[in-house]
């Protein structure tokens, strides 16, 4: 049996993590408030751009643009939301199984896809597994900016209008509530679903013109469903780390709470042996 | 007289919501004045300011390009950035500024000249918008 001295020793290092792990839930829960109110604060924005995009693509159906056509798949991107910092549960690797799963289902060989990856986990898994990544960002705040994250957006939209690759995937995780993320792969490129809003005014008067008004507007719509889904995923993040870290908290307080119980019983049983040895060396004497 | 909606809404929320009498935008093809039962009608427009006019007072708001959409007496734009006068961070433009302009004049190969243009262009708009 563990000694005394060891037994508390444990105890005393148990509960300086519980501290730390407690004080990262807090510091999680206030990160997840305000990454929840970027979410919704940028949800009018994308609900705007998505009504104009359908309103302009549905009122004609001659309107064309690359963005909107499917074409024959070569190559598929993947672009990937994970997190720089692990303690964040199960948070990075629902997000890779996806990846994986996906890759492994639909392409034979590496020439078929390559990945885009915002997040250090998901950069370093990528290059451990040897996945082709063709552009990274590492580091990104907990709260980004648009123009943090404009750039590699920017350069994963010419990517496809480069006809680099053929269509565009996200991989991320949805943020639901505080206790349930849920990881989601939807389809960026070619722009599909815009059936959803139908087109109210079909007489709308275009400046320039219907095509010059897509070419602005259809990249800026990509890159604000790139920025959406981040800070989607940067709230899943911050949830995922609140319930993991509550989670080491409660498996901290019942480790001690065991520890204390046999700390008590070796007390105990220290107590009951020094009794007999002084009773019988008593006894002894007489 | 009559007056019109406008919300300018950017990723990071709405930046403005409120009844004007006229919007005076400046599209990529010229500027473009709207009254109270325009037509509907969508335009990107270019980096420079947007004026809100209400009686006698006149505001500018400094937006960085995007779109602009009219219909039944709603304006809506949606820029990457848009910025009240107040709002603006004046010295950090100003230092945006200089930094373009020493990029555009260092004529070195590397420099992504549309990109200094753009980011002098931002620059002076916010000046501009902010000095009113």
């Amino acid at each position: 049996m563990a000694s005394l001295r060891d037994i508390k020793a444990r105890i005393e290092s148990t509960k300086k993590t519980k501290q730390i792990t407690s004080a990262m839930h807090l510091v999680s829960a206030s990160k997840m408030n305000k990454a929840e109110q970027n979410a919704r604060g940028y949800v009018p924005y994308s609900e705007k751009i998505q009504e104009v995009v359908s309103h302009i693509a549905n009122s004609n159906p001659d309107v064309s643009h690359p963005m909107l056509e499917k074409r024959e798949v070569k190559k598929t991107g993947y672009l990937i939301i994970t997190s720089d910092r692990g303690l964040v549960g199960a948070y990075n690797s629902h997000v890779l199984k996806l990846l994986q799963d996906t890759i492994e289902k639909r392409h034979k060989s590496q020439d078929e896809y390559t990945v885009i990856v915002m997040g250090r986990k998901g950069y370093d898994y990528c290059r451990r597994r040897e996945l082709p990544v063709s552009n990274s960002i590492l580091g990104i705040a907990d709260h980004p900016h648009f123009a943090d994250i404009k750039a590699i957006a920017q350069s994963t939209i010419q990517m496809y209008a480069d006809e680099e690759i053929d269509e565009l995937y996200i991989i991320y995780n949805h943020y639901v509530s505080a206790i349930s993320q849920v990881p989601t792969m939807k389809k960026l490129l070619p722009i599909e679903n815009l059936d959803g809003h139908k087109a109210m005014h079909s007489d709308y008067e275009y400046e320039p013109s219907q095509e010059e008004i897509l070419k602005v507007l259809l990249p800026q719509y990509a890159e604000s469903l790139i920025y959406g889904a981040l800070l989607d995923g940067k709230a899943s993040e911050h949830a995922a780390s609140m319930t993991a870290m509550r989670n080491a908290t409660d498996n901290a307080e019942e480790l001690i709470d065991t520890l204390t119980l046999s700390y008590n019983r070796a007390r105990q049983g220290q107590i009951t042996q020094q009794i007999t040895e002084i009773v019988s060396g008593a006894a002894a004497l007489e | 007289m009559k007056t019109l909606t406008v919300s300018v809404v950017t990723p990071s929320g709405p930046v403005l919501e409120d009844e004007y009498e006229m919007v005076v935008a400046r599209a990529e093809s010229g500027e473009i004045g709207i009254l109270a039962n325009h037509i509907p009608l969508v335009a990107p427009l270019s980096i420079a300011a947007v004026r809100l006019v209400r009686g006698n007072e006149e505001m500018k708001l400094a937006v960085n390009g995007g779109v602009m959409e009219v219909s039944s007496n709603k304006v809506t734009i949606l820029a990457q950035s848009a910025e009240k006068p107040e709002d603006i961070d004046v010295e950090r433009a100003r230092r945006a500024k200089e930094r373009a302009e020493r990029r555009l004049q260092s004529n070195e190969e590397h420099i992504d000249r549309l990109r200094a243009e753009l980011a002098l262009q931002r620059a002076l708009n916010r000046l501009n918008v902010a000095n009113r």
